[in-house]
């Protein structure tokens, strides 16, 4: 935990209310930026990072100093992120129509501003295109690792495994990213209708055989 | 496509260019869901001697002046609010929960307060002149000694004078040591009709500062009191004893009323 971090908390566990502010400027883009990665659509993403945010406050309302103190901020706000992630999933699965009208939603932000410039280059495209065919046991520790910045212990703290396992996995997913921008590999077959399956894949195909192409 | 380096893409630079930001407003609305928000919002309400402009943020009222100030311009009081505080003030849809009550009954010491800008000693001042009933006026000194800062009657009218929320915070029920109402603020005029809008006879205080006389007391009860407070008001005058000094009033055997406390109550002896 740096200095900063260390402050962070104390301020928390000594004035909860007044200091929030602070405690979600500081984790506010870590946490959106994963839940993009997780989510189809950006609206679903703000929702379960807004989400988060209040959820971890109502939780550090009963929390006694010494526990404020003693947080891994970032894991356990993440941890929050990915258990309303899977409820959102969960209920997709269970109301199909609602999922089919996210489908479209994960097309590249068109509006402008740095965010979208990003996500319009080609590469970043791409890797999205890439990310999102990892299957969830990989793609979430690659998540966390490179996105949310996560160190590998706190990216097992906050998928409750082994510190071994959120290791192998990371470097699993990177691996098998590696192996796909090659197009040696297929993209895995999706997991659950959230990415909806046809479109991302055809796309991904597309890329694939492109930059087979051009090697 | 044909610019994608296959190496690149799967490396850990290339994943870090897909850390999106946080969109704009998002740490302001969950602050909102949460009842933090930090912004400054404002309402025009309707108070004792005409309308008033009140600030407020998430810790309480910040700011009160009268409309006339500003002309009835909003946007020449919010430009001025946003000078003192840093954040321009919305027009709010509800003002703050009971101002409209403290308004009517002129006590507004259920009210939230943000005072953050005033210093240690200028929120004691506020908050002493906060348990000011309506109807009543006590000394500076009175302030001062309140407050156990019996020697800084100077400072606690220039405290006084800093008042972010006057009106709310009744600094017009401080008036000299002498009796005489004072200046105030916002022009003693206002102060002269805040103080006869809630039933202060300030002809009748003028006239006792103008003779000296800064007690009265009952001769029935032997109590004596500042002339404004609600058991002066009561006396008969034929009963009514005028003292120009606490001395005189105690060896006259009387004792200070535990209301008003024109001197610092005595224990028993």
């Amino acid at each position: 935990m740096t200095r900063g971090e260390a402050a962070l908390l104390e301020r928390l566990a000594v004035d909860l209310d007044g200091g929030y502010a602070d405690f979600v400027r500081a984790h506010a883009d870590a946490v959106y930026a994963t839940a993009v990665r997780l989510t189809t659509s950006r609206a679903d993403a703000e929702d379960i990072a807004q989400e988060t945010f209040v959820r971890a406050y109502r939780s550090l309302r009963r929390f006694d100093a010494e526990r404020v103190r003693s947080l891994r901020a970032r894991p356990w706000l993440l941890s929050i992120t990915l258990n309303l992630w899977r409820n959102v999933r969960r209920r997709a699965n269970r109301h199909p129509e609602s999922a089919h009208a996210d489908a479209g939603a994960e097309l590249p932000d068109t509006s402008p501003g740095p965010e979208a410039a990003a996500e319009r280059s080609d590469e970043a495209r791409y890797l999205t295109e890439m990310l999102a065919a990892l299957p969830d046991h990989q793609r979430i520790p690659v998540v966390l690792r490179h996105i949310a910045g996560l160190s590998h212990d706190d990216i097992a703290t906050a998928l409750e495994c082994p510190v071994g396992t959120a290791k192998a996995n990371v470097s699993r997913g990177v691996a098998r990213l590696r192996a796909l921008a090659r197009g040696s590999m297929p993209p895995g077959p999706q997991p659950g209708p959230p990415p909806g399956p046809q479109p991302a894949e055809q796309r991904s195909r597309q890329h694939v055989s492109t930059t087979g192409e051009a090697r | 496509m044909t610019t994608v380096p296959a190496t690149v893409s799967g490396s850990a630079a290339a994943l870090r260019r897909l850390r999106v930001p946080a969109p704009e407003g998002f740490v302001e609305a969950v602050l909102d869901r949460l009842g933090l928000a930090t912004g400054e919002w404002f309402v025009t309400v309707t108070g004792p001697t005409g309308e008033l402009f009140v600030a407020f943020n998430q810790h309480g009222i910040s700011a009160v002046a009268p409309t006339s100030l500003y002309d009835g311009d909003t946007g020449r009081f919010a430009a001025e609010h946003q000078e003192r505080t840093g954040a321009p003030p919305v027009p709010a849809e509800r003002p703050p929960a009971g101002l409209a009550a403290a308004l009517e009954s002129g006590r507004a010491g259920k009210l939230r307060f943000d005072l953050a800008a005033s210093s240690e000693f200028e929120r004691a001042v506020l908050l002493k002149a906060l348990e000011i009933p309506p109807g009543e006026v006590r000394p500076y000194g009175w302030v001062a000694r309140e407050i156990g800062r019996p020697r800084a009657v100077r400072a606690v009218g220039s405290a006084l004078g800093r008042n972010p929320v006057p009106i709310l915070i009744p600094c017009h029920r401080v008036v000299r040591t002498d009796g005489h109402v004072g200046n105030y603020g916002l022009g003693v005029p206002l102060k002269l009709a805040l103080l006869g809008a809630e039933g202060v006879d300030v002809d009748r205080l003028e006239r006792l500062a103008d003779e000296g006389v800064r007690f009265v007391g009952s001769a029935t009860t032997h109590v004596f009191c500042v002339p404004s407070c609600r058991h002066a008001r009561r006396i008969s005058p034929a009963h009514e004893r005028r003292f120009r000094t606490e001395d005189a009033a105690v060896a006259g055997g009387f004792r200070p009323c535990a209301h008003c406390r024109p001197t610092e109550v005595r224990r028993a002896s």
